[in-house]
């Protein structure tokens, strides 16, 4: 080739205490998309915050079109076209799509925005990637996760951009803005930019990249023609191992009524919904964001106030009174929350507190913490789930996404809860800590609990569930039996509440926030 | 992150690792009495200790319960006028019913738990911040305590002065109170129940909720605990003086906040330590015994208490930053 490559990386590292990138090479054309995917913690963040200049690396050179490239900062890169879309949302949820978009060059006269101006420049820019149905006039924090993560693409896309980096861009999209979001990368793409795409989820690259660069263990595994691979391979490149999903599992014998719900409803983001969760199944529940979900399963716990409704426990004709999260905990109820950093976990605090916090009674005596019983009880939990760390006292905030999930689970395991509610317990998990979490909830479906999860992941849905539930526009529409299903007509199901109802309204901007 | 005990570390390195943690501030107080000393040869006098032991009880139990409160997230500027009020209600007692003063200080005590109970209370009821809710309390209180005492001082007198007053060695029983609680507390925040409950919710609030802990009798509890503190102190003042002033405690606050703060206690919550609060407060009281012994004006005083409170933040900030790179 006679050009140089849009970006060349040579033996990039970075090393903290211990190394987290070593010795990495590789190429990013112009008008390609590199896929980069890895376990967590496998150093893809580190390797894309080096190229997007957020942090500078301990080793290696890159070049960007033939000519040294050392970025000092994220504004140095961004002056020469690199560009970072974090997975953590950067706007300001208070500020209008235009203010967020032109941030750093709002049109002014005598220090007065120009209102006007602006947002005729703003409609221009979402025009251009196929956004005009955002009026640049809402406030981004009116709009649903899904149009904020647009947003906040569309910002990088404003000025000069030659390499662009996504990281985990679909995490929070429905597909129907996924599908919007490939076609704008298309569109990117003639245009001669190069992505680099941060992804877990494998069937979406195989749709979206060029080529696939697996790390493992901060080091550069293989980098190969997404044409020349599945998704077993590249699972394979990931793990070093095989790892099998079993879709053609047998259902679990289900046990008797754990947990029934009667015309449960809030708003209108939960309709009259009643359900039957039985000792020893999975339950899932699949619908598109915005459907309801998450909501549906913080009504149960007591974490949001019900309208209307009533929940049942182990077959009970008395309803159970469950106000509160305090009173469903001690009902037997446990809650893995769908975003594990803010609602779930203490960052700073050690994997030991973090895993005792919902049974304090077991590790005390008269009030007084009993730290013998406390380490013993959770080294013994921390072997059981397999949570890699240093060792119970590390801060669960420095460990990986697979981990700080592994220690939610140790909190409900030490707590020995009989009903467990599951929201996205899967989401930023690697695919090794995935496989533990899995075996984990089978081996608790085995011991006579019962599981009701949420996941937007229909595959996974479709590999570990008993029966699945599908929720649309906040109502239950459909229960599938294992075998019944097929991931067409549970997609169908996602959608018919949307379609029933006849509006152009999308999922995402039916949706609700939690707080 | 804290240096706390490993599952298979000895008695003695978690020692050394405890002390490691109040290393910095043992150091700074160590630099500031070498220093006062060679400044002015009356600073290695009896005098100096007796004021510095005089000074610390007041603040140090108040400061217990300040480093509570800023651990689960909040804080409490009504605790100078909470003491006023509570001293004068416990001398009413004392002069005009004749009350014995154990059963005062039961009386400051409770009149000082009223004060936070309505203080925690209200923020948690209706989710005010407690900086609004405390400062209306530190006027509401203050204006009990003029109402209580008649605007003027009431002359206590020798009823009150057995708190105050030095017993074997030379200490007070103030000042042996005030370390008990601080070791009481010191055991309570890191071996209690309650202990953990506050650094979790001074961490994340609604996770600790969604783990099933309710956090809103926690959150009552420890600003109850603080205004029966603050009463306790308002008692001890009232000692030294052998009367109580309305115009006591003016400006307290401050100086526990400081104190607190000096000790590394976190104002976002989360973390503290009752023993780094003790080491603040002596930073605090050596500095204003050993500037009065140098002769500092109170204009210079005042000027050099803020930049060392500030300075101890930043340094705080920079040893936080390394423990948290570390590991």
């Amino acid at each position: 080739m006679s050009l140089p490559p849009l970006l060349h990386g040579e033996s990039l590292g970075k090393t903290y205490v211990t190394p987290v990138l070593s010795d990495v090479s590789f190429d990013l054309q112009a008008g390609e998309v590199l896929a980069l995917t890895g376990e967590n913690g496998a150093g893809k963040s580190t390797l894309t915050k080096i190229v997007a200049g957020l942090i500078p690396p301990t080793g290696g050179v890159m070049r960007l079109n033939g000519e040294a490239f050392q970025p000092a900062s994220r504004r140095d890169a961004e002056h020469l076209g690199v560009r970072m879309v974090l997975q953590e949302l950067g706007l300001i949820p208070t500020l209008t799509v235009a203010e967020n978009l032109m941030l750093d060059h709002l049109p002014s006269k005598a220090g007065f925005i120009r209102r006007d101006v602006l947002n005729e420049a703003a409609e221009r820019q979402m025009a251009s990637i196929g956004l005009e149905h955002i009026n640049p006039r809402t406030l981004v924090g009116q709009l649903g996760v899904g149009h904020q993560q647009m947003v906040e693409i569309a910002r990088n896309l404003v000025g000069d951009c030659r390499l662009l980096i996504l990281d985990e861009p679909t995490a929070a999209l429905t597909s129907r803005e996924i599908d919007h979001l490939f076609a704008q990368i298309a569109l990117l793409k003639q245009r001669g930019v190069g992505i680099i795409y941060i992804s877990h989820r494998l069937d979406e690259l195989q749709d979206v990249a060029d080529r696939v660069m697996v790390l493992r263990d901060g080091r550069h595994i293989d980098t190969r023609q997404m044409s020349e691979v599945n998704q077993d391979d590249i699972v394979r490149l990931m793990v070093g191992r095989d790892v099998r999903e079993s879709l053609d599992r047998p259902r679990r014998p289900a046990g008797k009524l754990a947990l029934e719900v009667r015309g449960m409803s809030r708003g209108k983001v939960v309709q009259d919904v009643s359900l039957g969760l039985h000792h020893g199944e999975i339950l899932g529940v699949a619908g598109l964001v915005g459907a309801g979900r998450t909501e549906l399963l913080r009504l149960i716990y007591g974490a949001d106030r019900r309208d209307s409704g009533e929940i049942f426990l182990d077959g009970d004709t008395k309803p159970a009174d469950i106000p509160t999260p305090m009173s469903a905990v001690s009902q037997g109820i446990g809650l893995v929350t769908e975003d594990r950093k803010t609602q779930g976990l203490l960052l700073p605090l050690p994997i030991r507190v973090n895993a005792t916090l919902a049974n304090i009674a077991a590790i005390s005596h008269k009030g007084w913490l009993q730290p013998a019983d406390e380490r013993a009880q959770v080294n013994r939990l921390s072997d059981l789930l397999g949570v890699r760390s240093q060792s119970i006292e590390q801060p669960v905030g420095e460990l990986s996404g697979g981990n700080q999930q592994k220690v939610v689970f140790a909190r409900w395991l030490h707590r020995d809860c009989k009903v467990l509610l599951l929201d996205e317990p899967t989401r930023g998990v690697d695919i090794g800590a995935r496989a533990d979490i899995y075996a984990q909830m089978d081996q608790l479906a085995e011991a006579g609990k019962a599981l009701l999860m949420v996941s937007s992941d229909l595959r996974e849905l479709m590999s570990v569930c008993d029966r699945i539930a599908v929720m649309s526009a906040g109502r239950l529409v459909k229960v599938f039996e294992r075998g019944e299903w097929t991931q067409h007509s549970l997609l169908e199901a996602a959608f018919s509440g949307y379609l029933a109802s006849g509006t152009a309204t999308t999922p995402s901007s039916t949706e609700m926030t939690h707080h | 992150m804290k240096n706390k005990a490993f599952p298979n570390a000895s008695f003695g390195t978690s020692l050394r690792g405890a002390l490691g943690n109040y290393l910095g501030l043992i150091a700074a107080l160590v630099m500031m009495v070498m220093l006062f000393g060679s400044l002015s040869e009356y600073f290695f006098s009896a005098e100096t200790f007796i004021t510095i032991a005089n000074d610390i009880p007041a603040i140090a139990v108040t400061a217990v319960g300040m480093t509570f409160v800023l651990i689960i997230g909040g804080i409490d500027l009504s605790v100078g006028s909470v003491m006023a009020l509570a001293a004068a209600v416990a001398g009413i007692a004392m002069m005009q019913w004749h009350w014995p003063l154990y059963l005062a200080l039961f009386v400051a005590m409770g009149m000082g738990a009223v004060a936070g109970l309505l203080n925690g209370a209200i923020s948690v009821t209706w989710r005010l911040p407690s900086f609004i809710v405390t400062l209306g309390m530190l006027e509401v209180a203050r204006g009990a305590a003029y109402i209580a005492t008649d605007s003027r001082t009431q002359y206590i007198g020798e009823p009150v002065e057995w708190l105050s007053s030095p017993m074997l060695g030379g200490v007070s029983p103030a000042f042996v109170i005030a370390i008990i609680i601080v070791a009481i507390a010191h055991l309570v925040l890191t071996r209690s129940v309650f202990g953990r409950h506050m650094i979790g919710i001074g961490t994340n609030e609604e996770a600790m909720r969604l783990a099933g802990v309710d956090p809103r009798p926690i959150k009552i509890a420890v600003y109850t605990l603080l205004g029966a503190l603050a009463g306790l102190a308002g008692i001890i003042q009232s000692s030294r003086l052998e009367a109580a002033d309305p115009n006591a405690g003016i400006g307290a606050e401050l100086v526990v906040i400081a104190s607190v703060v000096i000790g590394g206690t976190s104002l976002m919550g989360g973390r503290g330590s009752v023993i780094s609060t003790f080491f603040g407060v002596l930073v605090i009281s050596v500095l204003e015994a050993g500037l009065a012994q140098i002769g500092a004006t109170e204009p210079t005083k005042r000027i050099i208490t803020g930049c060392v409170i500030i300075a101890a933040v930043i340094l705080d900030m920079y040893r936080e930053r390394s423990r948290s790179r570390r590991t």
